[in-house]
């Protein structure tokens, strides 16, 4: 049985779940933020209910469109405050709390293995790097499930993903996860899980699995899923989780196809416009100048992206002409670089640093293309128009290679310049 | 009539592969959760006078992942908005189909129909006799029916109804 199954079954009260089964699972978690919260927000009250199913276990985060845009904005952050504030949810995050939803949420200590979290967020499923099943839903689901506690789901079948070797220099997790989606493509895992095993993962630090997971949903995946190993157990025990070991093995019947990946043979990623699955190798990608690097991000917006980033720019500039936008993605990882004088490495190297926001990566604000702009981003979508207007281009890369990118101004492996 | 019962005649609107919500509804109009309002943006992601062209009833046929990106129930609320009578495409990316069942917009899933389909062709659609006809070719096609616990959310007219329908 694939390790979601075992997850799901605990949580369905069935004794037995086979694929393709409609079920109703108890959920422990349900997030939303300021633009899906509103419209659940609408319907919880359409369905009547006096109070969510527990205030403990509703978590509202305002990270996509705050500070805010602009006053329809406002408006929609202004009805979800007042919600929080009538229905005591207990992890509400506004004012100097946000952070990008799924960077905060781990940080906080919120995610359990083997729990059951729904977003109204598609990267929910960034949480399956700690051994809970996560999958983004819409907002009517995360209203049914903040009246009820429940939610429906269909039991997925499961692609197992074999990872050894050891990663190549300056490649990290997110290479990882877009030279996989370059392999089965954006439609590769749709109604699928995809489940990670192997010796690589060693060599994988929980927030490179954060990564990987973070960018399941751009296979098409329901949800992905990491075993939780001596570093997971550790990463957990400084957020105060208590946790025990959960492995994920080769099993016959629980996986309906496997993919091997050997991390010698993945070299920094850049994914092409506009599709997540147009993988190259670095060296490979076309010679293009650019106007904007991001590095952030829910996928790329912890301390050891900012890390690897400011490795990189150490006594750099980056090109004239080139917006480089940084982005930590909670107050801790804010808080952390400035400690570990990252800050000084970025405003140094001409960067302008934002607020922990979602802003540019969904083309709200804070970094909005023009048409005809070019830019590297550490986000996790580069679909047309994804970033702003829809003639402008995106290229996804880890942070060296985006950092790299900015000291040049032209997409760059960072091997050539450190 | 129950939703699922429900008999749909509109002209195609033809779409190709991977239209992702992004390109449904861009991200700039999620400040608003008013169907209307986001319907009146409907796929400008995409083509910028998409929104001038669709009309009350027409049927939206894409072809791969339609809907794959982003939670954003907008994205079907949109559509809905628009007046868009029902999406038949290849296949679905999963958060798009469980929004479009929870809100209640008909969809349905074939690629033969895909594939026989031309901008314009005037379509009819039989959601209970899981049939779709195109009227200029005069082709049927059946196409798989709704599993028994969709069809129940389906026929309360969304998620939120079905619950009710349930206390």
């Amino acid at each position: 049985m694939s390790a979601t199954r075992k997850i799901l079954t605990e949580h369905s009260g069935k004794q037995r779940l086979q694929p393709g089964d409609f079920i109703e699972v108890a959920v422990d978690l349900v997030l939303s933020n300021d633009v899906t919260a509103p419209i659940a927000i609408k319907e919880f009250e359409r369905h009547g209910g006096e109070k969510v199913f527990d205030a403990g276990k509703v978590v509202i985060v305002l990270d996509h469109f705050t500070p805010n845009r602009d006053i329809a904005s406002a408006q929609q952050c202004a009805m979800v405050r007042s919600f929080a504030r009538r229905y005591g949810i207990k992890h509400f995050y506004d004012c100097g709390e946000v952070g990008i939803e799924h960077v905060l949420l781990p940080e906080e200590g919120l995610i359990e293995p083997a729990s059951v979290v729904i977003g109204g967020d598609s990267h929910t499923c960034t949480y399956g790097a700690l051994g809970a099943f996560a999958t983004g839903v819409g907002s009517t689901d995360v209203a049914a499930a903040m009246a009820t506690g429940k939610a429906w789901l269909r039991v997925p079948e499961a692609i197992l993903v074999k990872v050894s070797g050891k990663f190549r220099r300056w490649a990290s997790g997110k290479d990882l996860i877009i030279y996989l989606i370059g392999k089965i493509g954006v439609d590769g895992a749709t109604y699928r899980s995809l489940e990670f095993t192997g010796e690589g993962l060693k060599g994988l630090s929980v927030e490179g699995r954060l990564t990987v997971a973070n960018m399941v949903i751009e296979a098409g995946a329901k949800n992905g899923l990491f075993p939780v190993d001596i570093l997971t157990v550790r990463y957990l025990a400084l957020v105060g989780i208590e946790a025990s070991e959960l492995s994920i093995e080769p099993d016959e019947y629980g996986y309906s196809d496997e993919v091997d990946i050997d991390l010698g043979d993945v070299e920094p990623q850049v994914a092409l416009p506009s599709l997540p699955s147009n993988a190259v190798a670095v060296g490979e990608a076309p010679d293009v100048r650019l106007d904007q690097v991001v590095i952030g991000s829910c996928t790329n917006g912890r301390m050891e992206d900012l890390r690897v980033a400011a490795q990189v720019l150490k006594g750099k500039k980056a090109a004239a002409g080139v917006r480089l936008i940084i982005i930590p993605g909670s107050p801790r990882v804010y808080r952390g670089a400035i400690k570990e004088g990252l800050f000084d490495v970025f405003l140094d190297a001409g960067a302008i640093i934002s607020p922990p926001t979602c802003g540019p990566c969904l083309g709200g604000h804070m970094g909005v293309l023009a048409a005809g702009e070019k830019a590297i981003s550490t986000t996790n979508r580069n679909f047309a128009g994804r970033m702003g207007h829809r003639e402008s281009e995106v290229y996804l890369s880890n942070p060296a290679v985006a950092a790299a990118s900015a000291v040049t101004g032209r997409i760059t492996d960072p091997g050539e310049i450190v | 009539m129950s939703e699922s019962g429900a008999l749909i005649e509109g002209n195609a609107r033809v779409l190709g592969d991977h239209i992702d919500t992004d390109a449904i509804i861009p991200a700039t109009y999620l400040v608003s959760h008013d169907p209307v309002e986001l319907g009146s943006h409907l796929l400008e992601g995409h083509d910028p006078d998409f929104p001038s062209r669709i009309k009350e009833g027409d049927i939206i046929v894409a072809g791969l992942n339609f809907g794959s990106g982003s939670s954003r129930e907008h994205a079907p609320l949109a559509i809905k908005g628009a007046g868009v009578a029902c999406v038949i495409a290849s296949s679905f990316a999963r958060i798009f189909f469980r929004s479009a069942i929870n809100v209640g917009l008909p969809i349905l899933e074939s690629p033969e129909v895909v594939r026989a389909t031309e901008e314009g062709d005037r379509l009819r659609v039989d959601l209970a006799a899981g049939t779709v006809e195109n009227l200029r070719t005069g082709v049927s096609f059946s196409v798989q029916p709704y599993p028994d616990f969709m069809r129940r959310i389906i026929d309360a007219g969304g998620l939120i109804d079905y619950l009710k329908s349930q206390d």
